[in-house]
């Protein structure tokens, strides 16, 4: 079955996966691609963290990763994005969320890649629990508004820095 | 008429369910909906401000109005990545 270019579901992050899924069909006009994986960390605020688990909102996820994308797209002409989530509960050192950027130039694929992560955490409909030595807590970040200018200038400027 | 309420993450906690089924009155807006829900229960109040609505798995104003078989989504702040 061929891998999509977004996803989010439980299943473990392949990231030659994605980065074959978005490059195998490329032109040849690719001169640049640049991956981010993100992972559950032994740390937090403090806290030695044994375990997260990760919750969705799936439909509304996708549809949210497909904004993103084409944000990314509209900043970055040329760029293809791909994108998968996973959800439920990860162990420390596991990865937790796969973007790849492909671009003819470097400098596009980077920020792109950056621009993504920056905006999934602003936007996606995704949650985690954070299971500690001691306890557990929903981790709440930013409130999504994908209609917010002032949040998608901030994710574009730690793009570009 | 009646809507399909999804809760996720705390706010599933605080109501102990993650689907609910309302009635609600022709006209009503997202946010009658929400308040409803608040008054049901009294510790959802605290993300009045903090939270984001989705109606049919899309973004949505509080304002919006929802017709009948609406799935309405409420969504505290997220902290995916």
């Amino acid at each position: 079955m061929p891998v999509p270019l977004l996803a989010v579901g439980p299943e473990p992050l392949v990231l030659e996966a994605l980065v074959a899924a978005l490059t195998g069909h490329a032109d040849g006009r690719d001169g640049a691609v640049v991956t981010f994986l993100g992972l559950v960390r032994n740390h937090n605020l403090g806290r030695r963290v044994q375990y997260l688990e990760y919750e969705a909102y799936a439909p509304l996820a996708l549809t949210t990763f497909a904004r993103i994308v084409d944000e990314a797209r509209g900043r970055w002409p040329g760029v293809r994005v791909g994108l998968h989530h996973r959800t439920g509960r990860l162990d420390v050192g596991e990865a937790s969320v796969a973007i790849v950027a492909a671009s003819p130039h470097r400098g596009d694929a980077y920020a792109a890649c950056r621009y993504a992560i920056e905006r999934v955490k602003q936007i996606a409909p995704i949650w985690k629990r954070e299971y500690f030595d001691g306890g557990d807590v929903w981790i709440e970040g930013a409130t999504a508004d994908p209609d917010d200018a002032r949040a998608r200038e901030e994710a574009e400027r730690v793009a570009c820095a | 008429m009646r809507v399909t309420v999804r809760l996720f993450a705390r706010l599933r906690d605080i109501a102990g369910t993650p689907e609910m089924s309302r009635e609600v009155k022709p006209g009503a807006t997202i946010g009658a909906v929400w308040r409803d829900l608040a008054v049901e229960f009294p510790a959802l109040a605290a993300y009045e401000r903090s939270i984001s609505a989705a109606l049919n798995a899309d973004y949505a104003r509080m304002d919006a109005e929802v017709r009948d078989g609406d799935e309405i989504g409420f969504l505290p702040p997220v902290s995916g990545g």
